[in-house]
């Protein structure tokens, strides 16, 4: 197929056109709707769009240009949205069929900041059914393809925005990561995501997955542009009480890589990951070394057991969130039967999917009398031994850089019959959102066609140092 | 290893219908994951605190004064999604 040019700019290069009225926004729009025409039966990003509402945007912004407005780096430019934010006129299924009509009644902060810089919004994206998966294809409404190779999946929970980006159906994206929903589908789409540190971004509107854990993000071209959007974003929010204000950053002495201290943690690097991805990774940290950055080999010796923590947590935390999931107050009721327990029992048995439903058994389970010690309460405790890890390491580290996931990214239908092995594709990432940290991914080369990714993870609140690093390793790799 | 008993209680405690079909599958799956999550047994924690809040946040206060007033759209949005409601209320199925 034909590329188009709107198809691979940045925010950048496109704020840039349409300040200099080399572009319209409405152009602009209409370019990246024609490359959804043409790519997204075959791909399926998008689980809905809605052309009139972002050409009125459009309109809008162009508005405002053609009148010299000096307007900011997002006005006028074309958007997706993970289909588990609320935007006013859209419906938000969050990939279930319990939401399938679904109206959002209000529009989610992230969305509503996005708005007031003029963004365009093109539609919703394509995910796992409530977040839960790591392929796209827990989605009820069927998986979304890797536009690198469409027999392979995007990566998930977050598929549908990531592979926008990588396809050029749209400029930017919004994700949400949980243990690592953000980042896995960045680094199998071979696009840069970002997993801001616990938070940074304000949930409200987000539908709760697991609410100590999710944290909403970026998916964009570059690290520049994540960067951008992340500052668009990110702040307090009076509607999510655990939302912060973000410092500002004192402005460091110029950024040198030569004062940069990068951590390699040793239990990152040994067995099952594919020899051809960890070339990949040591060589851009080689490649960072003899720039001058510090490498040293780091220690955190409680990160075998973060999936362990994460298949506690995570599952209690959803089962009690999913449980406002009764068929009274909104979404798909089956109101055959005799009772309100029956109106309970079958409305989440046909709306819920298989993997949703194991979720919320298992969270129920494990939270239930007897067993809470064990499990849930254990998981709490090696969730303190993992942060207590990272704090130690942060002592001595600015960074701490490993692969984004073992394996590029795997063949539709390759891990659906065994859950566990579906878990084990996040095995990288979890250890993030259990300590609240921030990670990001991006490129950094190719197997067979198919993109690695490179995770930086940084301090809490250091979003600024994971940027600072993120771009100096992008330029190198642009100009080698 | 998880018994088909206690998977048919727990999805009723979870209000989750399964089939009989799925019973089976759930206890072979949750099974796997139980044991999965076993390496967690071994390690000592007498002395650790449980984390369920990263960034160290406590009880988040404010003063209770209205901030904005649910504008009389959003209630109607919100009543609209109800699938079935009398007289302006949501109505349910008999609970007594």
């Amino acid at each position: 197929m034909g590329e188009k040019e709107t198809q691979r700019l940045t925010i950048i290069e496109a704020h840039e056109k349409l300040r200099k009225k080399e572009i319209s926004s409405r152009e602009l729009t209409e370019g990246i709707f024609d490359t959804i025409s043409q790519q997204d039966k075959e791909l399926f990003c998008y689980i809905s769009v809605d052309r009139e509402s972002a050409l009125a945007a459009a309109r809008a912004a162009d508005e405002r240009i053609g009148n010299g407005e000096e307007v900011g780096m997002l006005a006028g430019i074309p958007v997706a949205i993970k289909d588990n934010m609320l935007a006013l006129g859209y419906t938000c299924t969050a990939g279930s069929k319990i939401l399938e009509n679904y109206a959002a009644p209000y529009d989610a902060t992230v969305v509503r900041r996005l708005k007031e810089q003029g963004a365009v919004i093109l539609g919703k994206t394509n995910l796992d059914e409530f977040a839960m998966g790591s392929s796209t294809e827990n989605s009820a409404y069927g998986p979304t393809k890797n536009p690198h190779d469409t027999e392979r999946v995007p990566g998930g929970s977050s598929g549908g925005s990531a592979a926008a980006v990588a396809a050029g159906e749209c400029i930017y994206a919004l994700g949400s990561d949980t243990g690592g929903s953000i980042r896995q589908p960045a680094s199998f789409c071979g696009v840069v995501g970002l997993k801001p540190t616990y938070g940074a971004v304000s949930r409200y509107g987000l539908i709760a997955m697991a609410s100590s854990l999710d944290q909403i993000g970026p998916f964009a071209k570059t690290v520049e542009d994540v960067e951008i959007i992340f500052d668009v974003i990110k702040g307090k929010d009076l509607l999510d009480s655990t939302s912060v204000e973000l410092e500002a950053q004192n402005q460091k002495p110029k950024f040198q890589i030569k004062d940069i201290r990068i951590g390699v943690p040793k239990e990152y690097f040994i067995g099952g990951i594919d020899p051809a991805v960890e070339k990949l990774v040591r060589k851009a940290i080689s490649d960072l070394e003899k720039e001058g950055a510090h490498i040293e080999e780091i220690s955190l010796p409680h990160t075998k057991y973060a999936l362990s923590v994460y298949y506690l947590i995570m599952p209690s935390e959803v089962s009690a969130n999913l449980a406002r999931y009764d068929g009274i107050k909104y979404g798909l009721s089956e109101s055959e039967g005799n009772n309100l327990l029956d109106v309970y029992m079958k409305t989440r048995q046909k709306g819920l999917g298989d993997e949703v439903r194991r979720r919320v058994v298992l969270g129920t389970y494990v939270l239930s009398a007897g067993y809470y010690d064990a499990y849930y309460l254990q998981a709490q405790k090696v969730r303190t031994l993992i942060k207590n890890d990272f704090e130690k390491a942060f002592e001595r580290v600015d960074v701490i850089i490993t692969p984004t996931t073992s394996t590029t990214a795997f063949r539709l239908g390759e891990k659906t019959q065994d859950p566990l092995s579906m878990y084990l594709s996040d095995i990288f990432t979890v250890s993030a959102p259990i300590a609240g940290i921030p990670a990001l991914s991006m490129p950094c080369g190719e197997v067979h066609g198919m993109p690695v990714g490179l995770q930086i993870m940084g301090k809490w609140f250091d979003e600024k140092t994971i940027f600072q690093v993120a771009s100096f390793y992008e330029n190198l790799k642009n100009n080698a | 290893m998880i018994s088909k008993d206690e998977v048919k209680h727990i999805a009723n405690l979870a209000r989750i219908g399964i089939t009989d079909e799925e019973v089976e599958k759930f206890q072979k799956d949750l099974g796997a994951i139980l044991d999965y999550v076993k390496e967690l047994e071994g390690l000592d924690t007498d002395k650790v605190e449980p984390t369920s809040h990263v960034t160290g946040s406590e009880n988040v206060m404010r003063d209770d004064e209205v901030r904005r007033k649910t504008s009389a759209e959003v209630r109607k949005r919100l009543m609209e999604a109800v699938p079935k409601k009398k007289d302006g209320y949501v109505k349910t199925k008999a609970i007594l």
